[in-house]
């Protein structure tokens, strides 16, 4: 168990950089999953074929084939960012694909007649989503959201692939480095454990608190 | 009058992006013919076949594990309860990525040497198997509780009453939620990329790396996989909602994993009243 005791420093900072990542990433997902889920139901077709598009490309295409892609073919075409930008951007819009079908299947469950109210009171229909329905809708699917966040946080390890030195990464160097796998190995699962656990624990609280059980 | 706008611009996206492609050579046919040579789609095709290879090895696998692993976690005995309990919840919160680093680096430091095969399909079968138990102890426990009451007011012992009463109505609820696990499975086969184990993406760097072309091989293992798992998610939710019909039966919630997030999402906001908890 020494070798994770004497690399405590590193290990913290690789779980700091997966607590980055996975942050970033979910804030910037759930932005996009907003907007690509506005786009799905809005009442102007091409936004809808477009949303349906990307969510289509990007749920069904596996997660490491999108980092890959990103960070080791796109340069060819000039787009070129460090690896924990490249993987933000990858895991912000892999996760935002998700966010979008599970508010859009949100707002499917409020009932037509809020939006048809709201129309009737003159509310455009941007004003109809972001004041009437996309409210009842979020606490309808706190729930899976909460879901895809812990799914992220273990998610996050892939952008060890692009070398982003997270906690996977690090365990990955420190097993190269040392020869001991398994006390290496248990620390990091440790780390991981002790993000996923209490996120877990606090999603539950928040869903009890928030969610309308339909 | 929005929609023609909206047209406009996608329109105008789309031609900055095949712009910049052609820009830069992408679109020519020295890049994109190398893929259409037999040689290379026989490569490709080859790698495809060991993406299924391992995805369905390490399926059949977690499916009797997790199936197991459920009913020891729903048993009366609490050791059983407790193994299976701990079993599930330390894998399920493990990255895959770092599962399958594991097999890889560290099981032949410990003397189990095998085929990159073995580790990838072990590593996905360990991490499945705790995600399916889940799904599986869902399925039953979403079963009426009358059900399991009856089957042992007839004498029935545990096993019998899983085995005989309780096992066969449940895994008609769960069909959906295994397929959609499989489509994430077969997603997660692609990390078989990390310790060179040669199925499709890998496949596709070898091309990439010697034809210089990685757009183009990368953007066709995309599609591959686009084609396959779009079909699977239709066959899932086709009968999901055939189901949703024919028992009132919704969704299978459980916690941590998107795909299935994204199902039982969609599950409880079309059945309208009592989705799932």
């Amino acid at each position: 168990m020494d070798v994770v005791f004497d690399n405590l420093d590193l290990f913290l900072r690789g779980m700091r950089t997966t607590v980055l990542l996975t942050v970033l990433s979910y804030a910037a997902a759930f932005v996009i999953g907003i907007v690509v889920a506005a786009f799905r139901v809005s009442p102007v077709p091409p936004l809808r074929a477009a949303g349906a598009l990307y969510v289509g490309t990007v749920r069904n295409t596996p997660l490491a084939v999108l980092l890959v892609l990103f960070f080791f073919a796109l340069p060819d075409v000039g787009i070129t960012y460090s690896s924990f930008v490249s993987a933000i951007i990858v895991l912000s819009a892999y996760t935002g694909a998700f966010i979008a079908e599970t508010v859009r299947s949100g707002i499917n469950a409020v009932s037509r007649g809020q939006g048809e109210a709201a129309r009737a009171l003159g509310l455009t229909f941007p004003q109809v989503l972001r004041i009437v329905v996309l409210p009842q809708a979020l606490r309808t699917v706190v729930g899976p959201l909460g879901s895809i966040f812990s799914a992220l946080i273990r998610n996050s390890a892939l952008a060890a692939l692009i070398s982003v030195r997270e906690l996977a990464d690090t365990a990955e160097q420190l097993i190269t480095d040392f020869a001991q796998p398994i006390p290496i190995f248990l620390g990091a699962a440790v780390g991981y454990l002790a993000l996923t656990l209490p996120t877990g624990f606090v999603l539950s609280r928040i869903e009890h608190r928030l969610a309308i059980k339909r | 009058m929005a929609s023609i706008f909206a047209a406009v611009v996608i329109a105008l996206l789309l031609g900055v992006a095949v712009n910049r492609l052609a820009d830069r050579g992408q679109l020519s046919s020295a890049k994109w013919r190398p893929l259409t040579q037999w040689s290379v789609a026989k490569f490709l095709l080859g790698g495809l076949l060991n993406t299924a290879k391992a995805a369905g090895t390490a399926m059949v696998v977690a499916v009797v594990v997790g199936g197991l692993a459920a009913l020891a976690r729903l048993a009366r005995n609490r050791p059983q309860r407790w193994v299976a309990t701990a079993y599930v919840e330390f894998f399920r919160g493990m990255p895959l990525y770092l599962l399958v680093l594991f097999c890889w680096l560290g099981l032949p430091q410990l003397g189990l040497r095998l085929d990159t095969f073995w580790y990838l399909v072990l590593a996905l079968a360990v991490y499945n198997s705790a995600v399916l138990a889940e799904i599986f102890r869902a399925g039953i426990l979403s079963l009426d509780k009358g059900q399991g009451e009856a089957a042992s007011a007839l004498g029935l012992g545990y096993w019998q009453v899983m085995g005989l009463v309780i096992v066969p109505q449940a895994v008609r609820r769960m069909v959906p939620s295994i397929i959609s696990q499989l489509v994430t499975l077969l997603k997660d086969t692609s990390l078989g990329v990390l310790i060179f184990y040669e199925e499709l993406l890998r496949r596709a760097r070898i091309t990439a790396e010697f034809y210089q072309n990685p757009i183009q091989a990368y953007v066709l293992v995309a599609l591959i996989y686009i084609a396959i798992n779009a079909t699977l998610s239709r066959v899932a939710t086709r009968l999901e909602s055939r189901q949703r019909r024919r028992y009132r039966a919704g969704g299978i919630h459980v916690a941590g994993v998107e795909d299935l997030a994204v199902t039982t999402a969609a599950a409880g906001a079309q059945m309208g009243g009592g989705g799932p908890s």
